[in-house]
């Protein structure tokens, strides 16, 4: 892969061989600091603390947290020495939310977890629901949510390359990064109906069949798409104040990756190669080709190199789903779980009123429990739902993966400077909708 | 025994001449030593089965293992030791007016779950842990094992009020620090509760 070409700084490696002590002791890098205690400290400055270190507050309206993320920095002049991680300003219940929606609607709630992917929370929710019920999907429905996921997994890797190319003063790479976004997103309205939340990923299906031309439309933009990725490689890969910026900054390695529960891209910058598209395939990942960019150091230059990477290997996948889309049906025709079409609703008493009964009810799923998980573009995102046999969830859990690998931020802050802080937020690329649900 | 019965009672006549029958019958066997241990097997009903030592069920194609606050570190150690080296996800379930009828018969049902998906690089498996945990009982941190759990055990502490013994720093994590009550219990009312405003720390 390209990413190879890069060569480690001495500093880079420095002490982080394999081993997982660091994130394993209680006594490391995350700052463990209640507001009060923070707010107390900030008061009195002559306590233990002496002169030397000082409490800052980044965030939560900050340009390079990506939303709302607040960071407590313990700084020591220019260097963080530990950091908390401060969530929750975007929390707006949603899984309890969950709980009160039919299985039908609860696309709705979940498709606005993630917005940069938000085709990847209907499509775990509609997998653990398809599990519970039992439902076999038609293979067109199974190869239309794998393209239109990975289309997504190319729009959001597109907008972690404008974001962190914003974070890092790259500002034509910002402008391109949106540029390139904007006619996926125009496809996804045209598929769909919407350029975000779109919940056309449902049980037993998805909403609506591929629009006619849709073939065109998007070989279009892969052929348009492919050179510009090559720019990107000659614009930032072989640019040397890029990777002074990002190489060697905010390292981890795989032990630690695999201790902190850390998935997705920031797993395989540090060697390994797990990916649920292949390791655990699920949909028809297993009927198409493609390769697992993997990095080396684990360091920001490697997180930002994978996605560009993956964008590519995307563009492969979308490139079978065009080859091998199978004809027949979009959704299941199972009339406990699918609506009768639009066109019978004229004609026929019967299909008003199943029409009727199933958005108004909802259709009932089997007591039980089941997690169904996908590789999003941030690493494992699961849906856990326990149902009592009734039309709505009586639990619903999301694994967000953000949520998870936000751990990983004061580790890779620890003994660097507070311009390197805004590398690794960007290199981690949380989504804070999906970490606060 | 004396609580099995209590909480058999809830569930389906069935179910409450069942359970007992198996408890004494492997508690008998038990004591004739090991001679006797492929009839256990086949006497047992087929949701008495043991993996780690803690009861085991297959549930829509998936490994669900049931532990409580006792076999909880042990389970877990096993776990490690057999290759599921990362845990994926650790929340809170709160079971108040919902009766499982998933339970194997020698699970005593609680109030609250804690519920853990591992996963192993190696064997490409997923296991589940389901805990059960009574209300204001405690159950003890993974941090030493697994330190990502951090903040999901906090998660689930906020959410459910479940008590992480022994975790660095069980705290809020998505709600205000001085927030009251435990929002996504299910007598935890939605629509309730007005917003709770705070004034920024130093300067109330």
């Amino acid at each position: 892969m390209t990413i190879a070409e890069h060569t480690p700084s001495e500093t880079e490696i420095d002490g982080l061989v394999g081993g997982a002590e660091r994130v394993m002791s209680r006594d490391n890098a995350v700052l463990r600091m209640s507001e009060a205690e923070a707010g107390a400290l900030s008061l009195s400055p002559d306590d233990e603390f002496g002169d030397q270190k000082m409490i800052i507050n980044m965030g939560p309206s900050h340009p390079s947290t990506h939303g709302v993320l607040r960071l407590m920095l313990e700084m020591e002049g220019e260097t963080v020495l530990r950091s908390k991680p401060i969530i929750g300003y975007l929390h707006t219940g949603m899984e309890k939310t969950g709980e009160q929606l039919t299985y039908l609607q609860g696309g709705t709630n979940v498709t606005r977890m993630d917005y940069s992917s938000p085709l990847f929370t209907e499509l775990a929710f509609s997998l653990a629901v398809e599990n519970l019920l039992g439902l076999e999907i038609p293979e067109r429905a199974t190869w239309i949510r794998m393209m239109m996921t990975e289309l997504n997994r190319m729009a959001s890797h597109l907008l972690f390359m404008a974001t962190n190319g914003m974070d890092l003063g790259a500002v034509s790479m910002m402008i391109y990064g949106w540029r390139e976004r904007e006619p996926l997103l125009r496809f996804f309205e045209k598929v769909t109906g919407l350029r975000m939340n779109h919940n056309y990923i449902r049980p037993g299906g998805v909403a609506a069949d591929l629009h006619d031309g849709w073939q065109e439309d998007l070989l279009e933009y892969l052929e348009m798409l492919e050179p510009r990725l090559d720019e990107y490689h000659i614009l930032m890969n072989g640019q040397p104040i890029w990777r002074d910026r990002l190489q060697g900054v905010g390292v981890i390695n795989e032990a630690e990756c695999l201790a902190l529960g850390t998935t997705g891209p920031i797993l395989r910058s540090a060697g390994s190669s797990w990916d649920l598209r292949r390791d655990m395939p699920y949909l028809a990942y297993d009927q198409v080709d493609f390769a697992i960019p993997v990095g080396e150091y684990g360091d920001c230059f490697d997180r930002y190199a994978i996605r560009l990477a993956e964008i590519e290997e995307s563009i492969k996948i979308v490139r079978q789903c065009i080859e091998k889309m199978p004809s027949g049906d979009y959704r299941a025709q199972n009339k406990k779980v699918t609506p009768p079409p639009r066109g019978r609703i004229d004609e026929s008493m019967e299909a008003l009123i199943h029409h009727f009964k199933i958005f108004t009810e909802g259709f009932k799923v089997p007591a039980g429990e089941t997690y169904a998980a996908v590789e999003s573009p941030r690493g494992e995102l699961g849906v856990y739902i326990v149902s009592d046999g009734s039309s709505t969830p009586y639990r619903m859990h999301v694994r967000a993966p953000s949520f998870v690998n936000l751990q990983t931020l004061p580790h890779l802050m620890e003994n660097g400077l507070l311009a390197d802080a805004v590398a690794v937020i960007s290199s981690v690329d949380p989504i804070m909708g999906e970490v606060d649900r | 025994m004396a609580e099995d019965t209590e909480t058999t009672e809830e569930e389906t006549a069935s179910d409450d001449t069942e359970a007992p029958a198996e408890e004494t019958e492997t508690e008998e066997q038990d004591d004739t030593e090991d001679d006797g241990a492929e009839d256990v097997d086949e006497d047992a009903a087929p949701e008495e089965e043991l993996l780690y030592g803690v009861p085991v069920r297959r549930a829509f194609g998936q490994t669900v293992v049931f532990a409580d606050a006792e076999s909880y570190l042990d389970l877990f150690g096993e776990l490690i030791s057999d290759g599921f080296q990362q845990v994926i996800d650790l929340c809170g379930a709160d079971y108040v007016d919902h009766v499982r009828n998933d339970l194997p018969a020698s699970v005593i049902p609680e109030r609250f779950e804690v519920v853990v998906n591992l996963i192993s690089h190696a064997r490409r498996e997923r296991i589940r842990v389901r805990c059960q945990v009574a209300e204001g009982a405690a159950v003890p941190s993974l941090f030493d094992m697994f330190p990502g759990t951090e903040a999901m055990e906090r998660e689930a502490f906020d959410m459910f009020g479940i008590d992480f013994t022994d975790h660095p720093d069980l705290s809020r994590i998505l709600m205000p620090e001085e927030w009251n009550g435990f929002p996504l219990r299910k007598d935890f009312d939605v629509g309730r509760i007005p917003v709770q405003f705070k004034g920024a720390p130093g300067q109330s």
